[in-house]
């Protein structure tokens, strides 16, 4: 079958998609995002996370053929997310996502690419997390980012409790979640000095 | 396969007659698992996602009307007080992102003993509204489930929304599991006060073939809060009366050992959170004023 539907602002359609395929497939093996990774396949480990229509959700679970005229946003996509989330002065509300007239105004520009996410300047989580030396193997990174992003979106002071909640979706098998931690910290208080 | 796609609650019905070996997805957490590990290849998968009816819920004077697939994350966030056992229940489901695409209809229609939102329901009172092309029925919450990973829905059925009493009175949810995420549960219990009705009613998950309520401590304590006058002195339940409740909800229990643990000590465990439920709902009600604490 056939599934249309908009990644990173971008219409996408993935043709032979297999009925029982995942979202997370069709982005890696379809559409060449294969930032959003592979673990366990069951809900687990959160690796996959990704927005869906604004709310994190991990892409595995997401049979491919329920995206159809929805919105995706994946690891890739979350430095041009970020940036526009901040030109649209935040989103309090959490409601906020990429709405049909702004993902239609998008253009690709030379010095970004929101599909691989090269060119372009790192949003504050993913900043944050390099700083705070929160990467090891990388692996679990893609989805804490996510994860973390839309948690800091919602709730701009978070406590280490909201934190722990928020990211208690994703496993680090590096187990370097203090670091993770220090970094979500970092990205909030940064975010709290630039208000 | 063949994925389809209903735009209306009338639309899934027929498809789900016309193909009743049809899967339903909603937020996909155990569907898309199976799938994944090769474990299921149905025919048909129907995707519930379009219907907007099942997303909504509604609190009327005495239920809550819950769509069968609105995502735990909301039942969490805004029916705290309405249905405070499920809300605590809600929460302890996994993780967030699991909580933001699973619901209630998918723990009914997958009526594993281990999902979390059952012992809630079964403590607050609940039916299950399902419908097929013939009408819908009306499936009291204890008559649901009817085996492992067993349920009363027929092949042609749909589960549309589910209608929990609201509170009358404190309730409580605990599980047990090695750690605070994606869990599932050893075992689990719910406990609801009913004051207007002088009742209590209890859940237990994960520690029988299906859900279950503890109908013989419900009546034991039932008599005893009675014939103590408590409901109107507001007096500590004795100790005595706290254990003998605790250890008719362990001999409610008809667990198995597995890789999760034994049955024995999923009998302590029922025991062990039955009585402190009770300690933590009746010091609610007696209005102490003090926090609750442990569940969720």
């Amino acid at each position: 079958m056939r599934v249309n539907f908009t990644v990173n602002g971008r219409p996408q359609e993935a043709d032979d998609v297999w009925e029982g395929e995942s979202l997370l497939y069709v982005l890696r093996e379809r559409l060449g995002l294969p930032g959003s990774k592979n673990a366990c396949e069951q809900g687990e480990c959160g690796s996959c996370t990704v927005r869906l229509d604004g709310v994190p959700v991990c892409s595995c679970l997401v049979a491919a053929g329920q995206v159809e005229g929805r919105e995706v946003v994946t690891v890739e996509g979350l430095a041009e997310f970020a940036k526009e989330r901040e030109a649209h002065s935040g989103c309090a509300s959490g409601a906020c996502g990429t709405s049909i007239d702004e993902a239609k105004r998008w253009e690709a520009k030379p010095a970004q690419d929101s599909q691989t996410g090269e060119g372009v300047e790192l949003s504050p989580i993913q900043q944050a997390f390099i700083d705070a030396g929160a990467v090891q193997c990388g692996f679990c990174t893609p989805g804490l980012l996510v994860a973390a992003d839309e948690m800091l979106e919602r709730n701009p002071s978070p406590t280490d409790a909201d934190i722990r909640e928020a990211l208690s979706g994703n496993l680090c098998r590096c187990t370097g979640y203090e670091k993770i931690l220090d970094a979500v910290r970092l990205a909030a208080a940064r975010q709290g000095e630039a208000v | 396969m063949d994925f389809l796609r209903p735009a209306s609650w009338e639309e899934a019905l027929a498809a789900k007659a016309e193909h009743p070996t049809a899967v339903p997805i909603a937020g996909g957490t155990d569907v898309m698992v199976e799938i994944n590990f090769d474990h299921r290849r149905p025919e048909y998968l129907l995707d519930l996602n379009r219907i907007e009816l099942l997303r909504e819920w509604e609190v009327g004077e005495a239920n809550v009307r819950l769509g069968a697939s609105v995502p735990y994350t909301q039942i969490m966030e805004n029916l705290r007080t309405e249905l405070p056992g499920l809300a605590l229940a809600s929460h302890t489901v996994a993780s967030p992102q699991i909580r933001n695409r699973g619901g209630v209809g998918g723990n009914l229609g997958t009526a594993s003993p281990a999902g979390d939102a059952h012992p809630a329901l079964l403590a607050a009172g609940a039916e299950v509204e399902v419908e097929s092309v013939r009408g819908n029925r009306f499936i009291p919450i204890d008559e649901f489930y009817t085996g492992v990973k067993r349920n009363a829905l027929q092949p042609d059925e749909l589960i549309k929304t589910v209608h929990i009493k609201k509170a009358d009175g404190p309730q409580q949810y605990s599980k047990v599991g090695t750690r605070n995420a994606m869990v599932i549960a050893v075992c689990a219990f719910g406990l609801a006060l009913h004051p207007e009705t002088r009742t209590v009613r209890t859940g237990i998950g994960s520690a029988a073939p299906t859900p279950i309520r503890a109908k013989e401590a419900e009546a034991f304590l039932n008599a005893a809060l009675e014939e103590g006058g408590f409901w109107d002195n507001g007096k500590i339940i004795t100790p005595s009366i706290a254990k003998q409740f605790a250890d008719l909800c362990s001999a409610a229990a008809n667990p198995i050992d597995d890789v999760r643990g034994t049955a024995k000590y999923r009998r302590h465990a029922v025991g062990i959170m039955a009585r402190r439920q009770l300690g933590w709902t009746w010091e609610q009600y007696r209005g102490a004023g003090r926090t609750l604490e442990g569940a969720a």
